[in-house]
């Protein structure tokens, strides 16, 4: 199932919740709409699901005119991020409920629901769960109650509104996992709104970054990361350093006189530079260096990666390495710093 | 961590403290209380029943049954049983368009919900004899149209219509506000229609609310005395509801029926008390669930 958006504006009173937003979704795609909050990307999923209106513009569901379809029949899962679950019906109920509501023609019989709703318990992982009441269930079995429950409907669309959101980090890792798993399986074309910019990256294949109800990059997951077109989409999807540089025919060179940067695509002047902590190489000045790059500051080992604070006379900078290459290296130690996949953007 | 358990000895001295209050002062606040609730409520209540059986049970049982009692508590039950249910629609529609949509006009439909409230009964009884009665602004056409409605049925139903307005949706308001309305959206796009997610998702989320001012709202409707008297005309065995007929009783100097028809009345109060206590016990629970789903 496809979705088309063209030139959506939405406004609420004075501000501008979306403006012009375009953006098409193929069959099957997962993709994730990512950005701060306050970005619009709540209310292009509700203006998807038929929750929010779009002022002007137009939106296309599987080729049909989806403005004239009521949100009932769009064929739209829908998952809350506070899960919305029918407090007063058990687990089945709430799972049953849409199928129930069907118009006798249409309506399955009542063991048929029943199998159907043990189906989908098995599918989200909680067998046996028919009688519980919400309630009773934590947060991670209540979202995937909620995800059963839209999932019922067989809906040839998922809509996810910040999932993972109000769960603790554990959860959401696994069910980040299960989300993934589940998405391979039924095939169903998704959209998931998260500011998590991790969940983002490791279950969708195409990320949309949207700012200020507009979308600042969209494209498949890989590319995004590797070629953020704007120092909001760089700084946005990870730990990030920031440099001042010159670019001189093509060239960036820190104020101190470093090159970090060659070929690149803007016209002589001031500019910033970007790189990811990870992208950055240490290497121990010798003894004898009289004046080294830069000294260690700082060295904080989490886990199996250490990140290690750098004061350069270009400024601070931050590098991670897995901890058992520190090779000695402790604060005060003089080292040499090079940058790779270093993206330079003129001053905004 | 050598510091650490001087100051909590000290808190817990001083917690110790507070709760060790020299006993007469609290005894006196005690006593203070239960004789002020003694004073103004229980001696009050228990006074009426006293009275109303001060010639014996069957005098207080013939009070009621004489037929001008019981044309009263007829009229008192048909006007509950149209202004209750009344409210219950509007009240559930008020509530229902205050708490889940922003639109213009909302905070004034707000304040016009609690009018009735701050309104004298008498005054709001008094708006409907200058509406409707022989010399009222509509009066000359109700009367060529022979409808009649003060001093008969239907002012009495208006008056307490309009005094009892605020009951039912001043209950839910604050229900509906707080339970949002991601479940609804959740069902209509599960494929309910507006029925369907009115009676099973809508309506059992709110029903204890409902329920509590239901019963809030018949208590007043029955109870009724100042509107309800100024557009009744006091006809015996016609126009008069229970207070009312309390009232003429009373005038009449015939305490005893006066008292066991007040008698009836008191209980009507203290079986809603009761109910009330049962809902809200209910109502705790199911806050205490929806908190804990947070």
């Amino acid at each position: 199932m496809s979705i088309d958006l063209r030139g959506i504006c939405c406004r609420f009173g004075s501000t501008a919740a979306l403006s012009d937003i375009d953006l098409s979704v193929g069959d099957g795609e997962f993709v994730a709409l990512l950005g701060p909050s306050g970005s619009g990307k709540t209310t292009l999923l509700r203006i998807l699901a038929g929750l929010e209106f779009a002022d002007t513009g137009g939106l296309q569901i599987d080729g049909r005119d989806a403005h004239r379809i009521a949100p009932r029949d769009r064929g739209i899962g829908f998952v809350f991020q506070h899960y919305a679950l029918f407090r007063h019906m058990t687990v089945a109920g709430n799972i049953r409920f849409g199928l129930e509501i069907r118009p006798r023609r249409t309506r399955p019989n009542r063991r048929e629901i029943d199998r159907r709703v043990a189906e989908l318990l098995d599918m989200v992982q909680l067998p046996g769960m028919e009688r519980r009441y919400p309630t009773q269930l934590s947060g991670g079995q209540q979202q995937r109650v909620a995800l059963a429950r839209a999932l019922a409907v067989e809906p040839r669309i998922l809509l996810l509104d910040e999932p993972f959101g109000a769960l603790d980090t554990k959860v959401r890792e696994e069910l980040r996992g299960f989300l993934k798993d589940l998405h391979k399986r039924l095939g169903i074309t998704s959209l998931f709104v998260t500011h998590d910019q991790d969940e983002a990256l490791e279950i969708a294949d195409r990320i949309v970054i949207m700012r200020d109800g507009r979308i600042e990059q969209a494209g498949p997951t890989a590319e995004v990361y590797a070629a953020p077109v704007s120092p909001f989409v760089f700084e946005f999807l990870g730990q990030s350093n920031r440099l001042a540089v010159d670019v001189m025919a093509g060239r960036a060179t820190t104020r101190s006189g470093v090159a970090v940067a060659e070929g690149i695509a803007l016209p002589d002047g001031s500019a910033v530079a970007f790189f990811r902590p990870h992208d950055l190489d240490l290497t121990q000045a010798p003894a004898t260096d009289s004046v080294p790059t830069a000294r260690v500051s700082d060295i904080a080992v989490v886990g199996a990666r250490a990140r290690i604070t750098l004061i350069d006379q270009d400024g601070v900078l931050s590098a991670e390495l897995p901890a058992d290459q520190l090779n000695g290296m402790s604060i005060g130690s003089p080292v040499s710093w090079t940058a790779r996949r270093v993206r330079v953007f003129r001053e905004s | 961590m050598a510091s650490d358990p001087i100051p909590r000895q000290a808190f817990t001295e001083q917690t110790i403290g507070h709760s060790r209050q020299p006993s007469i002062a609290r005894w006196l606040l005690i006593l203070l209380a239960v004789a002020f609730l003694g004073t103004f409520l229980v001696v009050p209540l228990v006074s009426i029943f006293v009275e109303a059986l001060s010639n014996g049970v069957m005098s207080a049982f013939g009070a009621i049954t004489n037929p001008d009692a019981l044309a009263a508590i007829r009229l008192t039950v048909l006007v509950a049983a149209i202004a209750v249910p009344l409210n219950v629609v509007f009240g559930l529609a008020a509530s229902w368009a205050i708490a889940k949509f922003r639109f213009r006009g909302r905070s004034l439909l707000v304040t016009l919900i609690d009018l009735p409230f701050a309104v004298s009964p008498v005054v709001s009884g008094l708006v409907y004899v200058l509406l409707f009665g022989l010399h009222g602004l509509l009066g000359p056409w109700l009367q060529v149209h022979h409808i009649k409605l003060i001093f008969a049925v239907p002012g009495i139903v208006l008056a307490t219509l309009f005094v009892t307005l605020p009951f039912v949706a001043r209950e839910l308001i604050p229900v509906m506000e707080t339970q949002g309305q991601e479940a609804e959206e959740a069902a209509i796009l599960l494929g309910a229609n507006g029925w369907q997610v009115f009676w099973r998702v809508t309506l059992p989320n709110i029903r204890w609310g409902l329920l509590y001012g239901v019963l809030l709202c018949n208590a007043r409707a029955m109870g009724e005395f100042g509107a309800v008297s100024v557009v009744s005309g006091h006809i015996r065995g016609v126009t008069n509801t229970m207070p009312l007929h309390v009232e003429v009783l009373y005038n009449d100097y015939n305490f005893s029926a006066a008292f066991s028809v007040a008698a009836l009345l008191a209980l009507l109060a203290l079986v809603s008390l009761v109910l009330k206590n049962i809902m809200e016990w209910r109502m705790g629970d199911a806050l205490t669930q929806s908190l804990a789903k947070r």
